[in-house]
């Protein structure tokens, strides 16, 4: 593996090594473009990935200090930690369930399509689905989705049994084992699924899709890659032009280092994305880089989110088998006649024993609790995950006071439920027990929203630069040689899982960026 | 701590018992030769659980470093109080006083809260925590709601009482699988009491 001189400043800097700043650099590398790929966490593999959820938390998680506010349920249950994401090479997708859906054509109209909603900053996508179909080809294909490219669905497990009988008997017409990227047979190098049970601990077989053993080892084949993990991006620096020219970073040891680059393309997910552009302000940028603006950080989405659990009178020992094993997507379609726009998805959700008594009814205790656990192996659970409003004062900002360990400013997540989120959740929540109750369901447990796993929106593709942060390459409209490559890039939340289309447009952006390099345009 | 893993057989994994076929555990029970430390909880595990026919001896014990054995007694009992569960064994609620000890030993701001707490849960029972009725215990632990040390007990028992070998046997969890070869072979569509999906939304495995 190469490695690339601080000073060499004709190398593209990625931050972020998840589904887009891993599938970009790879893309990149493919191109002969030397990438230097910035990596904050450690890197693992299947053989270090661990079996048990508290162990696992502790080895992949983003556990750096984050601050909360705002009338959602996470910031009353888990103040300093408002995202569930990963800090390692892989990022998210080490965690991630392996969902993998494309939007639908309306919802890259969600503006257009649902009209003006009080309160919400709704726009449309400068970019149509037709526009991103081949896109989504070439990461179906790249990442091995069943039900795409000939590859069989999954094998349902206990849990989705008991999801097709119940979805069946209330009449839904769309419920299967999802398309996932998850080998349901050998392929690209990796074997099929041993329905391990710990798809969100980082996958021990390597079936389900991750960039730490797909994407990145393909790039250091390329000879083009510097991979660097525990290498934690502070600062992104640039010249009197006005273009950035270097990422300043710390390195394992806590030492300053500062990589030149010709391109800088952040990766960080949607809270450390922003935050790094604002840690970025200089007198010629006093709110942040490519913030003129002022959107960077805001319309920060996280899905309308909750989980239905519910136990009956036999086994069903969902924690069996792959982690999100099945779909119901009847709910998803925008109809307004529920009460309101957009739609959300119903998929199968399971959690170990440790996990559960965490996240089923957070900070309760007494008998109510304690009966629903001795109920563990008889449970079958969802998630409930659907669009949410995008909204101004949703926003990802610099703590005045909370420090990290190098003293930069935390991020602050604040965030309140936009009064069509919280009707969703609550037909969500009602669909998802009748699906239970429907095949004999003794009791049902909604179960509040646990930290954010899908964080969307701070800094968003629009066709004005004073709608957002990125066009539709996600290029800063500021910066022309700053991009930004993940979900923080969506406009709107549209109702299904995210990476699948992060991937997609990270994709289009090598496209993008190596036909500016080859143009001389950056 | 000198720790004995219970060597019990592991039951067969073809028969399915309403809990699942468990794992071996590895129970965090000291001999009682070793014992040195500040204060020592003890118990029986009931001979109807399903812990007693994994472990070699049903007696337990569980040293504190800091704690003296009257407040590990307390902090046991109040977890019962927060997480009563009759299936759970008091050894399950000792590794509660255990943790708790732990975190004692580190941090003597720590230990303040917790030696402060269970006097606060003493005075407010009337005498002995420990030794109330249910109902009072009830009483006294609810009083204490808003309390730092409630929050600290009630948050230690979600790891302590569900994060161990006892809690996974007693509620049908098998932890790790990949060392088993996952379920792939091990019951992962084993309910028989719902029909299986058709092939087209649930295809038949691909090995």
């Amino acid at each position: 593996m190469p490695s690339f001189d601080m000073n060499d400043n004709s190398v593209v800097v990625v931050v972020g090594s998840g589904a887009g700043g891993g599938t970009l650099a790879n893309e990149l590398c493919q191109k002969g473009v030397k990438v230097v790929l910035l990596e904050a966490g450690a890197r693992q593999s299947p053989a270090t990935f661990v079996n048990d959820e508290w162990k696992s938390f502790g080895q992949i998680a983003w556990l750096d200090a984050r601050t909360t506010s705002g009338t959602w349920r996470v910031a009353q249950d888990f103040s300093g930690l408002p995202a569930w994401i990963c800090k390692t090479v892989g990022g998210s997708t080490t965690h991630w369930a392996g969902a993998s859906l494309r939007l639908r054509d309306y919802e890259f109209k969600a503006r257009t399509t649902y009209g003006e909603i009080k309160g919400a900053t709704l726009l449309d996508w400068p970019l149509t689905l037709k526009e991103l179909e081949p896109y989504y080809a070439r990461a179906e294909n790249k990442m091995g989705v069943t039900r795409t490219n000939g590859i069989p669905g999954l094998p349902g497990n206990n849990n989705f049994k008991v999801m097709y009988a119940g979805a069946t008997k209330l009449g839904y017409k769309e419920c299967h084992t999802g398309r996932m990227a998850i080998n349901s047979r050998p392929r690209d190098g990796r074997g099929s699924c041993m329905q391990l049970g710990f798809c969100f601990q980082g996958c021990k077989s390597g079936a389900k899709w991750s960039t730490l053993y797909t994407e990145i080892p393909k790039a250091e084949k390329t000879g083009k890659l510097d991979l660097r993990p525990q290498s934690h991006a502070v600062k992104i620096e640039h010249n009197d032009a006005g273009k950035v020219t270097a990422v300043v970073y710390r390195d394992a040891k806590g030492t300053e280092q500062r990589q030149k680059a010709r391109a800088v393309c952040v990766a960080g997910n949607s809270i450390e994305s922003p935050r790094l552009l604002l840690l970025s302000a200089s007198s010629k940028y006093p709110e942040g880089l490519a913030n003129s603006s002022g959107q960077v950080g805001r319309n920060y989405m996280r899905h309308m989110t909750g989980s239905v659990y519910a136990v009956f009178n036999e086994d069903v020992h969902m924690y069996r088998g792959t982690t999100m094993a099945g779909i119901i997507s009847d709910e998803a379609k925008n109809n307004p006649k529920r009460g309101f726009v957009g739609g959300y998805e119903m998929e199968t959700l399971s959690l170990g024993l440790p996990f559960m008594a965490a996240f089923l009814n957070p900070g309760a205790w007494g008998r109510p609790f304690t009966s629903a656990m001795e109920g563990y192996p008889r449970m079958a659970g969802m998630w409930l995950v659907g669009e949410d409003m995008p909204q101004e004062t949703n926003r990802i900002t610099l703590d005045p006071a909370a420090k990290d360990k190098f003293g930069m400013p935390v991020a602050s997540v604040h965030f309140d439920d936009h009064p069509n989120d919280v009707a969703m959740r609550a037909h969500a929540y009602k669909q998802g027990a009748a699906v239970y109750e429907a095949v004999g369901a003794t009791v049902t447990y909604p179960t509040p929203p646990y930290p954010s796993t899908h964080n969307l929106g701070t800094n968003r593709m629009s066709e004005k630069p004073k709608d957002g942060v990125v066009n539709k390459f996600g290029q800063t409209h500021d910066i022309k040689n700053l991009f930004i490559s993940d979900g923080s890039q969506f406009t709107s939340g549209a109702a299904c899982n995210p990476t699948l289309t992060i991937v997609s447009l990270a994709i289009r952006q090598a496209d993008t960026i190596a036909g500016m390099m080859q143009k001389k345009e950056i | 701590m000198k720790v004995i893993p219970i060597v019990g057989t592991t039951p067969d994994t073809g028969a399915c018992a309403e809990h699942g076929p468990v794992r071996k555990p590895d129970l965090p029970l000291t001999r009682r030769d070793f014992l040195r430390g500040s204060g020592i909880l003890t118990g029986t595990i009931a001979a109807s659980s399903v812990l007693a026919t994994l472990a070699p001896s049903r007696t337990w014990a569980v040293e504190l470093k800091t704690l003296t054995q009257p407040e590990g007694d307390a902090l046991m009992k109040m977890g019962r109080v927060l997480y009563p569960s009759a299936k759970l064994q008091d050894a399950v609620y000792a590794l509660l006083a255990k943790d708790l000890d732990a975190d004692a030993a580190k941090s003597p701001d720590t230990l303040k809260m917790l030696r402060e707490g269970v006097a606060a849960l003493d005075t407010a029972a009337g005498g002995s925590f420990a030794g109330a009725s249910t109902a009072k215990q009830l009483e006294v632990v609810k009083s204490m709601e808003k309390t730092p040390f409630f929050a600290a007990v009630r948050g230690k028992c979600i790891t302590s009482l569900y994060d161990n070998d006892m809690a996974y046997a007693t509620f049908g969890y098998e932890g790790a699988s990949y060392d088993k070869g996952g379920y792939i072979m091990r019951g992962f569509q084993d309910v028989k009491w719902l029909p299986d999906p058709p092939n087209a939304a649930s295809p038949a495995s691909g090995r």
